[in-house]
């Protein structure tokens, strides 16, 4: 586990606190290393709320649970942190949000800080969120001047009278902060990258971009509702059609339709609401139609853990809809992939007509964590549609194995998709030959399309004898663990495509002595995958499944446990 | 022969005396008086016997699920605003297991043209009730007849504010061909709900039935106003027949939509530039 800090806000829904970790990743980013995440409550209003941020003097993508600093933001902000807290955090509060025997009993140090006061004294009680982020930024010495002018950016249309009010709370709050003796610290690198700060689910929209999307219809439901948010922001500039739909049912119909007319569609969901789009998914299926579909898991089964993270729906994307055909399914795990991914996802639709899905879940999509600025380019938007001539047939046997696919009103033919078995004109048809023809056609993109599978990255020492496996967000979690050296025999396998799996996969598992797969579901879907698909040992999983990602401390302890 | 026909036979697959031959050829006339290129004629259609349609007319099709062919059209008109697009199916698939994408379209306003063959009673599964089923109407499932109001798809379109209001019958060919050609030429979402014979499985509605219990509308009639059409709408007794409404001028879903503010370009014809991408990541 890597030397760092976790500062915990802990407030209620409604409280800004979205703002307060924007303006501090993005401050703290300059000078640390830093990843945030957060755990909301399923309300709008009320409940509690908590912004988890991490820092560091080299780079960290994963949560730490243990806090060590605490910042009340209410009187009912602590209970649900105890868990968390220890002898060595620091509880910065008003006097009535936490009692002394509460703290007390967890041996956890007092330190007043009355925001709302002090908000008082700068002027108006709206200053609070910025007097805080002055006091952490005091505390961690960040340059004042630049987060004066991340301040000056976010309010510049209110005006400069505005900004000086907020740019004198601020300063009011860094002086404290700065004041302040912190019992521990970690130190600055003596140099930092020109990061970009993201979350995950804007890693996603840029690749969703960069793969050419230029129409998404879907109906909301968290975390996948952010995806259509982010393509609505940017739906003008970069021509993109966004359609809310009635119903899931619709959006992946849609979706479908558009593609079939030459756009480049996604949906994005959360498990209910893909369950509802599964018809839709055998239907991209049979009529060879390419589909993007985004799926951002949470807890379930049905309305689970609405705004909580999981990863249980892998079953669910490989097995959806009736019959039998190919699709592919991609997870990012760090940010890049997100880009990577998502772009990469519709170009995979387009070669192989083939439903592709987007598997992320809420802690992915909502994390912010840096990286270094890279460029991507075009070579995702390669279209391969064909223009039609007189004889043109959608589904003509092909040597290629794929039916080139042909768009309405562009050429000469005409395009027949259908949902019924149907011939190579796209016809209904009842013939059992062409029925068995055209099924052995659309499976055999299967084995077509693992020539663009995926690359798998392994991490730590290639003469392994222990092998971790994970796939999606799991990914900076088990990195950290590995880097930082506490097992030198013990390699990670972080695949990006868990479906279909590519048989070159078989060799790192054959390798292991003691393979071990970690999830964040119940019943160990993945390894339960990687055993059928490719007939490997797995000895035992790592599983959590109650709302949270894994933390550092728990990686570390249960990985020790497994491989000892 | 005509476009939109096949030089060669088919192989049909309703009923013989089914109300679909004689709609069938309403279509293909229709589509070649308004001189349309079939290359730019897409039919979506769901399931069912209804549905079938598009197989048997040479133009573009995508026959999808049942109950979601309106909302494969109204993605392919917006994806390519170029083409005529034609949503079809029967009354199980439009009204019933569609019934949401009916009422959610119509308040989008499409232009597409959506026709809709009613002959109140599910074919292709043989012979249950439909969402426009009279009540006692006897079926293997309802076999003390059905006992549920009947949908009534003109009163439920004109309240969503549909913009083009329709009921024809395939006794009338050349009345429903015109009906057909107008519901095309109109800008926005167009209705036009077919009223026919099955001739295996409803044994009450026969095409006497129809003859006997649907009238005209009146040469003087105006479909313009919206009180006229909604008191027509809601005569059940003896059914009108021909445009009970048609308002013009009211945006349609593609005109509403920020990709076409300014640009008319169908989003498929544009292209992206990579490098307004990148400046996401800077």
């Amino acid at each position: 586990m890597r030397d760092s800090l976790t500062i915990v806000l802990s407030g209620e829904a409604g409280q800004g606190l979205a703002t307060i970790e924007e303006f501090l990743v993005e401050a703290i980013s300059k000078e640390y290393h830093v990843f945030t995440s957060k755990e909301v409550m399923s309300r709008v209003r009320g409940g509690n709320n908590t912004v988890e941020i991490r820092i560091a003097k080299d780079p960290v993508e994963a949560l730490r649970y243990g806090i060590d600093y605490l910042f009340l933001l209410n009187n009912h902000s602590f209970y649900r942190l105890t868990k968390r807290v220890t002898d060595k955090t620091v509880v910065f509060t008003e006097d009535s949000f936490v009692s002394d025997e509460e703290l007390g009993k967890l041996k956890a140090t007092r330190h007043p800080l009355n925001l709302s006061e002090l908000a008082k004294q700068a002027g108006n009680r709206i200053f609070a969120n910025t007097i805080l982020f002055g006091y952490i930024a005091g505390m961690l010495e960040l340059t004042k001047e630049s987060c004066h002018e991340l301040i000056a950016a976010r309010f510049a249309s209110k005006g400069d009278k505005i900004i000086a009010e907020n740019h004198n709370a601020f300063n009011l709050g860094f002086d404290l902060g700065k004041a302040y003796v912190l019992p521990k610290k970690v130190g600055k690198p003596t140099s930092i990258p020109a990061y970009k700060v993201m979350d995950g689910n804007t890693a996603i929209g840029i690749g969703t971009l960069a793969g050419g999307v230029n129409f998404i219809a879907s109906y909301p439901m968290s975390p996948g509702t952010s995806l259509l948010v982010y393509l609505a922001e940017k739906g003008k500039e970069f021509n993109v059609l966004v359609e809310q739909a009635e119903d899931e049912i619709a959006a992946l119909n849609m979706v479908v339709g558009a593609w079939y007319a030459g756009a480049r569609a996604i949906a994005t969901t959360s498990g209910g609401g893909f369950a509802l789009m599964t018809e839709a998914v055998s239907l991209a299926g049979i009529t060879e139609t390419p589909a993007v579909i985004h799926v951002a898991q949470r807890p379930g089964p049905a309305t689970g853990l609405p705004t909580r993270t999981e990863q249980a729906d892998l079953n669910l994307v490989v097995y959806a809809g009736h019959g039998e055909f190919p699709r592919i399914v991609l997870a990012p795990g760090k940010l890049e992939d997100g880009v990577h991914l998502a772009q990469r996802a519709f170009w995979l639709a387009d070669k192989y007509q083939v439903p592709v899905f987007l598997l992320t879940d809420q802690y992915y999509l909502e994390s912010f964590a840096q990286v270094i600025p890279f460029e991507i380019d075009d070579r995702y938007l390669e279209s391969f549609v064909v223009k039609t001539d007189v004889d043109y047939k959608r589904y003509a046997f092909d040597p290629s194995g794929i039916s080139p696919r042909g768009i309405p009103g562009n050429g000469l033919g005409f395009v027949k998709s259908d949902s019924d078995e149907h011939d190579e004109a796209g016809q209904i048809t009842e013939d059992f030959d062409v029925r068995v023809a055209m099924n052995d056609k659309r499976l055999h993109k299967r084995s077509l399309l693992l020539a663009d599978y995926v690359d798998e990255e392994l991490i730590g020492p290639k003469d392994y004898t222990n092998l971790l496996v994970g796939w999606g967000s799991t990914y900076g979690v088990i990195k950290e663990f590995i880097e930082s050296g506490d097992s030198k025999n013990t390699a990670f396998l972080h695949i990006r495509q868990p479906f279909p799996l590519h048989p070159k996969l078989k060799k790192y598992f054959d390798q292991s002595k003691n393979t071990i797969v970690i999830e964040n579901n119940a019943t160990g879907q993945f390894a339960n995958l990687c055993k059928l698909e490719l007939d490997v040992k797995i000895h035992s999983s790592i599983l959590k499944y109650n709302g949270e990602p894994f933390s550092i401390e728990e990686i570390t302890q249960r990985v020790t446990e497994a491989i000892r | 022969m005509s476009k939109f026909d096949f030089e060669h036979d088919i192989d049909i697959a309703w009923c013989p005396g089914c109300g679909n031959f004689p709609l069938r050829m309403s279509i293909i006339k229709a589509l070649n008086e308004l001189g349309l290129d079939p290359t730019q004629v897409v039919f979506s259609s769901g399931i069912g016997q209804a549905a079938k349609m598009p197989q048997y007319i040479d133009a573009n099709y995508f026959n999808g699920l049942h109950g979601r062919g309106l909302s494969v059209a109204v993605a392919i008109q917006a994806a390519n605003p170029s083409l005529t697009v034609i949503a079809e199916g029967g009354d199980g698939d439009m009204y019933g297991e569609g019934g949401n994408h009916f009422i959610q379209n119509i308040r989008r306003n499409p232009n597409i043209t959506h026709i809709v063959h009613n002959n109140m009673i599910y074919g292709l599964t043989k012979g249950q009730g439909s969402p426009t089923s009279p009540r006692d109407l006897v079926t293997p499932i309802q076999v003390d007849g059905v006992v549920n109001e009947p949908f009534n798809p003109m009163a439920v379109a004109l309240s969503m504010g549909a913009t083009f209001v329709a009921r024809a019958f395939t006794g009338d060919s050349e009345r429903t061909k015109e009906i057909i050609k107008a519901a095309i030429l109109h800008k926005g979402y167009a209705i036009v709900d077919i009223f026919h014979p099955c001739v295996t499985f409803n044994k009450v509605n026969t095409f006497a039935w129809y003859k006997n219990n649907t009238y005209w509308l009146e040469d003087d009639y105006d479909p313009s106003l919206l009180t006229n059409a909604m008191a027509k709408a809601l005569e059940v007794q003896k059914f009108p027949l021909g445009i009970l409404y048609e308002v013009k001028g009211k945006p349609t879903f593609d005109d509403n939509l920020n990709v076409y503010h300014e640009d008319k370009s169908p989003i498929i014809t544009r292209k992206r530039d990579i490098a307004n991408v990148n400046r996401l990541l800077k």
